[in-house]
């Protein structure tokens, strides 16, 4: 190598660090808009009304009427409690369980720990379609065919397993010396976890616990096969099967409201709990 | 010899961990169980009490349907491109958003909207706009002159497969760059400030260092995307229903269990299914191990 180095004056690198800074900020200004936008444009359509949906223009219209209707339609209404009552109980079950067995998984030592927590793991990655005809069967024989609960049931072979997986990573992350004096003090181990870690357990409860509630406010599959009626039918079946009159009558604009509508709140929770969603998703994948 | 203390735990343990087994043996174990064994049966879904066993005749029933392989296909094709779109989109948005630039919280918050979204929602979305008389989409192609007129993307069956692709590296990659940017957070930061006091080029750091210190990390990641993207139903479902041309191996399944109430043929495609994709976990998990004791060896 010779050791001659071309010297470049200040402006040089003055320049260069300037051309930099504009790249980056038109790469960071065209991925807020490749990811941004789709919703943008979604708000934009649904307060747009007949013709004006046809023409592109950029702005909303501010024209209330689908939500009006979206409102004062009783089976969208229905179907928003429906996905409520089930996204809120299986949340509570599958948190209850969850650190019930993250607990154990986590911090006491027993043989089958590791097989236990490898099962946990590949439910979690499994085909929900497998257990269709089986959870089918399953669920004709209690009788909650076409009822709202019969998903409540359903959900847990997703949400139990990612919980306890999620959960179990939290509580190894504590510091021990916590529950030692406890040990030391003869005290049980369900005295340790409700007293003893509970309370910190807080932040790991809500991230774990919004990331359950999103996967069951999303989920499709289930929701479609074991519902039948408008009246039992969770919101993304709702949206997934909204058409319009005709085949040639597409309701771009209601279906454009009523996205947006049950998507608002999903998006401000995760924006307003940015940092412990990222926390929940990513102690179960990268420390695991 | 087990001291007594080790035995208390090993009771305590079990208790913690009954009702999570009791649930999963309920929800999980038993209806598996029961799938494989519809599939060796002739049930139909509105009398499932009423059948005989027949052997493996369905898994040979499925074998022959042109249309599995064709599931069997788009599937494949589905989790090979958009996965590998996805992890190298993802990669590049991490180092982006890792990076100093300006607007990094907005960028960071701005990415999980599309995470957050139903499936459903972002599917019907994608649809409206790339409407082929009037998504915005078209609208702009032809605005900018790119074209005379615009493209049928949804109504076309050859291009319904690579716009379930673009739908879901739209919804799945902000999941990538999160797990991607969790991984660059726990790297040392010295090693990079001693390569940049080195001179090396930014490409030969990214090649020779980020790449092989992430790759645990992206490793996980792409084995978690594979098998999600294997069992795709809801978003090729909500978009083409049973159409052929975008028809993945669920669609499949539910379709013969479902809507023709074949509850033994059913039950024999969602078993393939199952192998398949455990088949698939196996041997990235095993490659994974392997790229790890081979690093361990260096």
């Amino acid at each position: 190598m010779s050791t001659r180095i071309k010297r470049r004056s200040g402006a040089y690198y003055r320049a260069m660090r300037r051309v930099r800074q504009v790249a980056l900020g038109c790469v960071t200004a065209l991925l807020l808009f490749y990811v941004l936008f789709p919703y943008y444009w979604a708000i934009v359509s649904s307060t747009k009304q007949g013709a004006q949906l046809y023409e592109s223009v950029l702005l909303p219209a501010l024209d209330f009427r689908h939500y009006k209707e979206l409102f004062r339609d009783a089976n969208f209404a229905t179907s928003i409690f429906n996905s409520l009552c089930v996204a809120i109980s299986t949340t509570a079950l599958s948190l209850g369980l969850g650190t019930l067995a993250a607990y154990a998984l986590g911090r006491l030592s027993f043989p089958e720990r590791r097989s236990l927590l490898l099962t946990v793991l590949m439910i979690s990655i499994f085909p929900q379609v497998v257990v269709l005809s089986g959870m089918f069967e399953l669920i004709r024989w209690f009788g909650l065919y076409n009822r709202v609960w019969s998903l409540v049931f359903a959900y847990l072979i997703f949400t139990l397993p990612f919980t306890t997986w999620v959960l179990t990573s939290f509580i190894r992350e504590f510091p021990r010396e916590l529950e030692e004096a406890a040990i030391m003090d003869g005290c049980s181990h369900w005295r340790i976890l409700t007293c003893i870690l509970l309370p910190l357990m807080g932040p790991a409860l809500v991230s774990t616990g919004l990331l359950a509630f999103i996967l069951a406010w999303n989920e499709f599959l289930f929701a479609l096969t074991f519902t039948l009626t408008e009246g039992s039918r969770t919101v993304p079946v709702a949206i997934g099967l909204l058409a319009g009159n005709s085949r040639y009558e597409y309701p771009f604009g209601p279906i454009m409201a009523a996205s947006v509508t049950v998507t608002l709140p999903l998006i401000v929770l995760v924006l307003f709990f940015q940092r412990k969603i990222v926390a929940g998703l990513t102690a179960g994948a990268v420390k695991g | 010899m087990k001291t007594r203390l080790e035995r208390r735990e090993h009771l305590s343990g079990l208790l913690f961990v009954a009702p999570l087994i009791a649930v999963l043996v309920l929800v999980a174990g038993w209806p598996l169980a029961r799938t494989l064994y519809f599939s060796l049966t002739d049930a139909y879904l509105d009398d499932s009490a009423n059948h005989v066993l027949v052997g493996f005749g369905n898994f040979v029933e499925v074998a022959s349907d042109p249309v599995w392989w064709r599931a069997v296909r788009n599937t494949a094709i589905f989790t090979t491109i958009s996965v590998a779109i996805e992890t190298v989109l993802g990669l590049a948005i991490a180092l982006l958003v890792h990076g100093a630039i300006p607007g990094r919280g907005l960028v960071r918050a701005a990415i999980l909207v599309p995470w957050a979204m139903p499936v459903v929602v972002s599917t019907k979305i994608w649809e409206w706009m790339l409407n082929d008389q009037f998504g915005v989409v078209n609208r702009a192609i032809v605005g900018l002159g790119l074209a005379d007129h615009g493209v049928a993307w949804v109504a076309n069956g050859s291009l319904l497969l690579g716009v379930v692709i673009f739908i879901d590296v739209w919804m799945t990659t902000p999941f990538m760059v999160l797990l991607i940017l969790a991984g660059l957070q726990i790297l040392p930061e010295e090693i990079f400030e001693a390569a940049e006091v080195d001179g090396i080029p930014w490409w030969k750091r990214l090649w020779s260092i980020t790449l092989p210190l992430l790759a645990p990390t992206i490793g996980v990641a792409v084995l978690f995307r594979v098998l999600d993207a294997l069992r795709m139903f809801d978003l090729a479902y909500v978009l083409a229903g049973a159409n052929v041309n975008a028809m993945t191996m669920s669609i499949y399944a539910r379709d013969r269990l479902i809507n023709n109430q074949e509850l033994g043929v059913g039950s024999a495609a969602s078993t393939m299914v199952f192998l398949l994709i455990a088949f698939v976990a196996i041997f990235i998990v095993g490659a994974l191990r392997l790229d790890r004791s081979g690093a361990a060896e260096r």
